[in-house]
């Protein structure tokens, strides 16, 4: 059984212009695996994402003919069912750790504060878990940083500490929304890896959401590639040079390449018919 | 065009004080684009800010196009000279002016005449049509607002430009179209580039020579066809090669 099934959704804006659709019916299924969704800005990736975890604030609206999670309809659940999902069963990396972390609050008590609220345990009990946590995210000295306040920490140790904050309560699915995409270059395939790690370890699956067509062939099984609300293509992260898509090329080509020097970029020239799903 | 020697810049000053960079030299010939790259707060853009002028703690020699820079005064042939390009299209364009009040007031502030016919050509010449002029940056996507700050750089006819990462911020498609209108710009009109950016793929692209920066330092010079060729010879050189050239999994396998 797949651990996620999606089928048919849709999520709508009423603006004063009129209704905008962000994802317009798209169908996918996850499972023990690494899938990665790609995407230029207003793709409707991130908003695939929050649909899933029912993070999407009226005036969206969220349709769907099926969102099972191990087979369970997530739509009929309430509100207040709904929160027993959200980390303890599916949980959410997003882009900037600055703004996903307490401020005022210490990385220790955050990472405590995430164990406990899904498990019967003692305080004694979750702050060793939240150590072991600490260190399962290569941070090399764990006793210091639980003591320490999140403005505190570089921005790659501040994603760390939300991706050991996120696994604490051991979910069957992570999704990652841009994990790295505020980072340094250089830290950015560190954090990546440690995450890769810890998926692959846990046999969960991972949904990661980026707009970076290299980090996302490297770090997933299967990629989706989105366009205007629509699933346009489906393939191998390995094989995502052979895509076919004339959208999908046109993002591979427009990228400029240290060992294929070229004089101009190539230019992605939208068609129209893409946007039908076509 | 652009010469700098021992140059030191710092932040804050008694306990708080930090040296952002130390020691820089470089130059930049007529007509050349060179790349500074470094991860976040190895100083890269702290260089530009202290050309310009953005940055006022600075010590050392720095020289536009033969006139030594002064600290604390730059004349109006200083920023007819020099030009910088931000790296946030959303933060870098007045939310409240349109793009016709942003180009009409550049140009008047660099004395120019004819300023309701240069509007529209200078539109044009960063590829936006007539349409564009009376809108607001919030009507804009992303590529057309950097292409607006482009066309404020340009208003004043300037001969180096400083690029401070004009592309991170943008969709790659869209990154593509910028890089090819800094290309097509630097041939017409004989632009000098520098271009600041974290992605060597982006500079290996546009510059000719680089420097590679980490905390505060220029530790490596190189000519882009040695990055090409994987000739690095500091560390920190070779780990940022790695860092972006591993991402071809796509493109290795495709060859």
């Amino acid at each position: 059984m797949s651990l996620l099934d999606v089928e048919n959704l849709r999520v709508s804006f009423d603006t004063r212009q009129g209704v905008v659709e962000a994802v317009r019916g798209i169908s996918f299924s996850l499972g023990q695996e690494r899938l990665g969704i790609v995407g230029e800005s207003g793709s409707g990736k991130s908003m695939t994402g929050r649909a899933i975890l029912r993070l999407i604030r009226p005036p969206g609206r969220v349709g769907a003919d099926r969102i099972a999670l191990e087979g369970e309809e997530l739509q009929s659940l309430s509100e207040r069912q709904m929160r027993k999902v959200r980390g303890r069963r599916i949980s959410m990396v997003m882009q900037d750790p600055k703004f996903s972390l307490n401020p005022v609050m210490t990385v220790g008590e955050q990472i405590m504060e995430a164990y406990l609220l899904h498990a019967r345990d003692s305080r004694r009990a979750a702050r060793r878990k939240a150590l072991e946590m600490l260190e399962a995210v290569d941070i090399r000295d764990p006793e210091r940083v639980m003591k320490a306040y999140p403005h505190e920490v570089s921005g790659g140790m501040g994603q760390r500490i939300m991706i050991a904050m996120m696994l604490i309560p051991d979910p069957r699915i992570l999704i990652a929304d841009e994990p790295t995409s505020a980072l340094d270059v250089s830290v950015q395939r560190t954090v990546l890896s440690i995450m890769d790690g810890l998926v692959r370890e846990r046999g969960m699956g991972l949904i990661f959401i980026s707009h970076d067509l290299n980090l996302v062939s490297e770090f997933c099984d299967r990629v989706l590639i989105m366009y205007a609300g629509r699933i346009v293509e489906t393939c191998d992260a390995a094989r995502l040079h052979e895509a076919r898509h004339p959208y999908t090329r046109g993002l591979l080509n427009s990228l400029p390449r240290l060992d294929q020097p070229r004089g101009r970029l190539e230019v992605l020239a939208r068609d129209p018919a893409w946007a039908e799903g076509r | 065009m652009l010469e700098v020697d021992g140059l030191n810049v710092w932040f804050g000053e008694g306990a708080t004080h930090v040296d952002a960079v130390q020691g820089a030299r470089f130059f930049v010939d007529e007509g050349e684009s060179f790349g500074l790259v470094g991860e976040s707060g190895s100083g890269k853009s702290t260089i530009l800010r202290a050309i310009t002028g953005l940055a006022p703690g600075w010590s050392g020699r720095v020289e536009v196009d033969g006139r030594t820079v002064y600290r604390d005064r730059r004349d109006r042939r200083f920023h007819k000279t020099v030009q910088m390009v931000f790296q946030d299209p959303y933060a870098s364009l007045h939310p409240r002016h349109s793009v016709d009040r942003v180009l009409s007031e550049t140009l008047w502030l660099h004395g120019m005449d004819r300023i309701d016919s240069r509007v529209p050509q200078l539109l044009e010449d960063v590829g936006l049509g007539p349409k564009f002029r009376f809108r607001y940056p919030h009507q804009l996507s992303g590529g057309q607002r950097q292409r607006v700050a482009i066309a404020r750089a340009l208003a004043g006819e300037p001969r180096l430009l400083l690029l401070d990462e004009p592309t991170s911020a943008l969709d790659v498609s869209v990154q593509a179209e910028i890089l090819n209108l800094l290309a097509d710009l630097r041939d017409e009109r004989g632009l000098t580039y520098v271009m600041v950016s974290h992605d060597l793929s982006v500079v290996g692209h546009l510059c000719q020579r680089l420097a590679v920066m980490q905390s505060g330092r220029i530790v490596e010079m190189m000519e882009v066809d040695q990055l090409r060729r994987g000739q690095a010879d500091h560390p920190y050189t070779r780990a940022l090669i790695a860092a972006s050239t591993s991402g071809g999994r796509t493109s290795r396998a495709a060859e």
